[in-house]
């Protein structure tokens, strides 16, 4: 289900090899025997969990390290957003300045000109990046974006792993008329591009907000995001699901007479957690990239909020003069997506002993 | 053969009505919207709006004015709430557009994602995989319209090899033409180079590893047939459902954000201008179109794998 | 004396894992000549198919490391050029794969990938490669050889497939034949039958045949000379009769004890070797057996060479510290049965 946009890595199925670590490291080399992985872990080799094992090879991995320390550096600067505007910038994110001036280097200018042009970057502890048509520090700005940005993909991600799994296990495990209203549910929303889907329930529920949320809410959009991408996980998880019940450890549990939630929770969940543990990264990345189409073509974060998609599409009026009106929030929006998906492939290598030999095949 | 072309018909237009359906009911479902205010203009008093509605419908029953749209949708009548044109008049002249935009960058990103997904696999370990998985994984996470706006700065504004947007018809002029449609071209085709290489390359990892490329080894053949007729080909199947899909959603105006930006008139920009608007019956014929390619391409695929495939049989 | 085909001398391969350096090979010596059947035995991870495919050059990677050598006519092949290696492949040494379904290309026909091998190596037509293929499918006894050439894998029973693999193996009459356990994926009845097909086939052709099998019924079947692999190196070989009758590695010893044979009153239970196999990246030091082998002593923490202890008998060799009458005295379990452990069935 892939489309113009955010959409295309939005097919988590076709990107992320679903590890199951229970598989073992077979086929370790190109030509190598199809004798039954006749090195396969636990044979007079100290026992070491999956996951041990897991956080053993992503120690390892120098390129998802560094790349999880410049995710922590943009969370941080972004989660210091209200210091910044307090003690360096010395203005809200939302506070317009249209008739202000500002001193760079020695010479007073106008913030905005009397024709409407924002200034551009002053590299000085006031507009740092500039100003935006209404006066507004666009560093501020850009920060407290970023804050609307990764909360709403952070929590979109929540919403997704939480239904996400919950429908996944509820439709595999006690398929019937369950699995079938669920599912036709997923398919519905899974059929519709990501981006088209979102961007016309998003204009929709901007124009008259849902219940007591008003229509301007950045929760609107997160609500949107979570709900888009709940198949995408829930599908997967399903079918793995599906898979596991029909296991010995299951009908194992089952004849003991423990019940269907229990061995939902305490008997599936658990060995779905590696699934689950790939889509993390994966999930969050399209989150933030879905809310900056959306917020691109109008259809996510509204005004007087920012997010670093409504900063790329505010700026593009500009693109030809000053283009780092786009491209700074445009480099902290691909810095902070690439560094997502590079600990993502980190950590599904790390859960996929398979994908990891490979590699280094 | 016959009964695969029946069967997929009657699956078709079942889709079609569904989507329309669905589309439709949206509208009526999103709370405070009344279009037909929408229609008229904030300012607009009670009786301007009456009409308005009357005009189009709005004052009947919900199931009435969908037969209404559909019935105006199919006898190519039905015209926009923004500026009462006709639909289908504009989804006609705006079409060969997406066309031009659509049908190069898919053939860029095929030729160039093979290539590289090859390459990628065939080094697999060494600097050459490394820099091109490096550059995928950039390519993925770059939306489209800061690559468009990026592409733009530096090709259009500052070193201006490039017209900055605009379109110029094919028959007019062919090099203008491509000239002014290279960079959204790359625009579009990155993301999927991306996306496409990487999914080629781990195809492609799994396949070496198959017991019948193996064979191939043994029997004495070159390492370039190994590749070509066991390796690569059989890992270009799931791609070719991949690309059916995604070719037939951006025919279908999946390229909105492309043709926004570019300011290309095709059917994408047309579409996020009428959902912009909650333009009801663009948005519904849009829908139907969309529809109408996703169903062709799954159909083409489908035929496309049986022959590709021996083990594979159509099934409607 | 028989042309010698095969020479190898102290093959080592090892593989470069994360875990480490995985010695999957570790010293195998070996011959065969003209006109003979040896059977590779061992059980899984002994190395065995990792052998058998370095022979062919299948095992070179980024990630191989090989040592020894392995000469064909005289011709070492593991340093041989790739381009070399290609022309050997399928003409000089061919190989049949285990499993059937899996080793044949679904999306091809059947009749095609034998004539891309046989136009890979000669130039002829398609129509007169084509030709030949059909008589060798008639010749492994595929019936309608001229329809079937153009049906696909898929549409083929197990054994006509595995009778397919033998017709593309041999389609340039290889001087010699690898068969990696070629029967192990087949029904018991059409096991027999594709046996039957590699020993007349084989014979006819006056090609050497390795056969590489964990199954020692079969290897009583066929083979003429026996070689025991245990972890990643050569623990015994000699002729089927010396090997069965006399065996001297105590590892030989515990195979033959876990087969049931018609010949004696079975025991109870079939005695197991007890243990695992040791892992390939931390071997144990000196005899790869010594962790599992009831009869192990102090001197077993050495390597012990592979080298004759029988009559000097140069074509029966093991890697055993223990001295050939001792052996003798220790290996007979209850009725003369050979087993691992002396004085008990392991019941």
């Amino acid at each position: 289900m892939a489309v113009d946009p955010a959409s295309r890595h939005a097919d988590p199925s076709q990107d992320a090899a679903v590890a199951s670590p229970a598989e073992g490291a077979a086929g370790f080399l190109i030509g190598e025997a199809p004798e039954k992985d006749p090195w396969a872990e636990g044979q007079h080799a100290p026992a070491i969990g999956p996951w041990k094992l897991a956080g053993r090879r992503l120690r390892r991995n120098k390129l998802a390290l560094s790349f999880l320390g410049l995710f922590i550096v943009l969370v941080a600067l972004c989660l210091l957003a209200p210091v910044y505007s307090h003690s360096i910038a010395q203005i809200g994110p939302n506070t317009n300045n249209v008739t202000g001036t500002v001193n760079v280097r020695g010479h007073s200018e106008n913030v905005v000109s009397l024709d409407g042009v924002p200034i551009g970057p002053t590299f000085t502890r006031h507009y740092l990046f500039g100003a935006d048509t209404n006066g507004r520090d666009l560093a501020v700005r850009l920060l407290y974006g970023g804050r609307t940005s990764l909360l709403i993909g952070g929590v979109a991600t929540l919403i997704i792993i939480f239904f996400g799994t919950l429908v996944g296990l509820l439709s595999g495990y006690l398929r019937g008329p369950v699995d079938a209203v669920l599912r036709w549910f997923m398919e519905l929303i899974w059929s519709f591009p990501p981006v088209i889907l979102g961007v016309v329930v998003g204009t929709a529920l901007a124009f008259g907000g849902i219940g007591p949320i008003k229509g301007n809410s950045i929760f609107i959009p997160t609500l949107i995001i979570g709900g888009i991408y709940i198949p995408y996980l829930g599908k997967p998880i399903r079918g793995e699901v599906l898979r596991l019940r029909e296991m010995d450890f299951v009908d194992a549990a089952r004849v003991v007479g423990i019940s269907p939630w229990r061995i939902m929770l305490s008997e599936i969940l658990p060995n779905t957690a590696s699934t689950i543990t790939v889509f993390v990264p994966i999930m969050l990345a399209n989150a933030i990239l879905l809310e900056a189409y959306l917020s691109f073509l109008g259809a996510g974060v509204q005004a007087p909020n920012a997010s670093w998609g409504t900063l790329i599409s505010d700026g593009l009026n500009y693109i030809s003069t000053t283009p780092t009106f786009s491209l700074i929030p445009g480099a902290m929006l691909v810095l902070t997506v690439l560094s997502i998906n590079v600990v993502g492939d980190g950590v599904r290598d790390a859960l996929d002993p398979r994908a990891q030999v490979r590699i280094k095949t | 053969m016959a009964r695969f072309i029946v069967r997929r018909t009657i699956s078709a237009i079942a889709l079609l009505l569904a989507t329309s359906f669905l589309v439709f009911s949206f509208f009526e479902l999103i709370p405070n919207y009344n279009p037909a205010r929408a229609i008229a203009g904030r300012n607009a008093n009670q009786t301007t709006v009456d009409q308005v509605a009357k005009k189009f419908d709005l004052d009947k029953p919900f199931y009435v004015q969908y037969v209404h749209t559909m019935k105006l949708i199919f006898t190519g009548q039905v015209i926009d709430y923004q500026n009462d044109l006709n639909v289908v008049d504009q989804f006609k002249t705006r079409f060969p557009v997406t066309l031009s935009l659509v049908v190069p960058a898919a053939m860029i990103w095929l030729v160039v994602s093979i290539l590289l997904g090859s390459i990628s696999a065939l080094r697999v370990g060494r600097l050459t995989d490394r820099l091109v998985m490096v550059g995928a994984i950039v390519g993925v996470s770059v939306p489209i319209f800061l690559l468009a706006a990026l592409l733009l700065y530096l090709f259009a504004y500052k070193l201006t090899w490039f017209p900055n947007t605009g379109y110029t018809h094919f028959g007019d002029s062919p090099t203008q033409w491509a000239y002014h449609l290279i960079l959204p071209w790359i625009s579009i085709a990155v993301l999927s180079i991306g996306f496409y290489s990487r999914v080629l390359r781990s195809n492609l990892l799994d396949t070496v590893n198959q017991d019948y490329v193996r064979t191939a080894r043994a029997k004495g053949l070159s390492q370039r047939r190994v590749f070509r007729r066991y390796v690569l080909r059989n890992s270009l199947m799931p791609i070719v459902t991949l690309f059916g899909l995604d070719f037939a959603l951006l025919l279908g105006g999946a390229a909105l954000v492309t043709e926004t930006v570019f300011n290309l008139p095709g059917i994408g920009q047309f579409e996020a201008s009428a959902i912009g608007n909650l333009d009801v019956p663009p948005i519904l014929v849009g829908a139907i179109f969309t529809a109408f390619f996703v169903v062709l391409f799954s159909a083409i695929t489908d035929v496309l794998y049986a022959v590709l495939d021996p083990r594979v049989r159509l099934t409607g | 004396m028989a042309e010698r085909l095969l020479d190898v001398e102290d093959l080592q391969v090892a593989f470069a894992t994360e875990d480490g350096l995985v010695r999957a090979v570790d010293g195998v010596s070996f011959t065969l000549d003209r006109g003979e059947v040896v059977a590779i035995v061992g059980e899984s991870g002994s190395g065995k198919s990792v052998t058998a495919m370095t022979l062919m050059g299948l095992t070179r990677g980024p990630n191989s490391r090989f040592g020894g050598s392995a000469r064909l006519h005289g011709e070492e092949l593991i340093t041989a050029s790739e381009d070399k290696l290609q022309r050997i492949r399928g003409e000089e040494i061919a190989m049949i794969f285990q499993d059937p379904i899996s080793s044949l290309s679904p999306v091809h026909r059947i009749g095609d990938q034998i004539v891309e091998q046989i136009r890979a190596h000669e130039k002829i037509s398609k129509a007169a490669a084509l030709d030949r293929t059909v008589q060798l499918m008639e010749r492994v006894g595929i019936p309608r050889a001229a329809d079937r050439a153009r049906a696909y894998p898929h549409e083929f029973s197990g054994g006509m497939r595995q009778r397919a693999m033998i017709a593309m193996a041999l389609s340039l009459s290889p001087g010699v034949l690898i068969a990696d356990e070629p029967t192990t994926a087949l029904d018991v009845t059409i096991q027999a039958q594709i046996l039957e097909e590699i020993r007349t086939l084989s014979r006819e052709s006056d090609s050497g045949v390795i056969f590489v099998t964990h199954d020692l019924g079969v290897v009583a079947d066929i083979a003429d000379r026996v070689v025991v692999m245990y972890s990643g190196r050569v623990v015994e070989q000699g002729t089927l009769n010396e090997i069965f009758y006399d065996p001297q590695h105590p590892y030989t010893w515990g195979l033959l004890g876990s087969v049931t044979r018609m010949d004696r009153e079975p025991p109870h239970r079939l005695p197991a070797i007890p243990g695992q196999p040791p892992s390939l990246v931390n071997a144990p030091t000196g005899c790869h057996f010594r962790p599992r082998c009831p009869h192990a002593f102090d001197k077993c923490g050495e390597v012990p060479p592979l080298e004759s202890h029988v009559n000097d008998d140069p074509g029966h060799l093991d890697r055993c510290w223990l001295d050939v009458a001792e052996k003798r005295t220790r290996r007979e379990v209850e009725d003369g049965r050979i087993g691992l452990k002396a004085n008990s069935v392991a019941a």
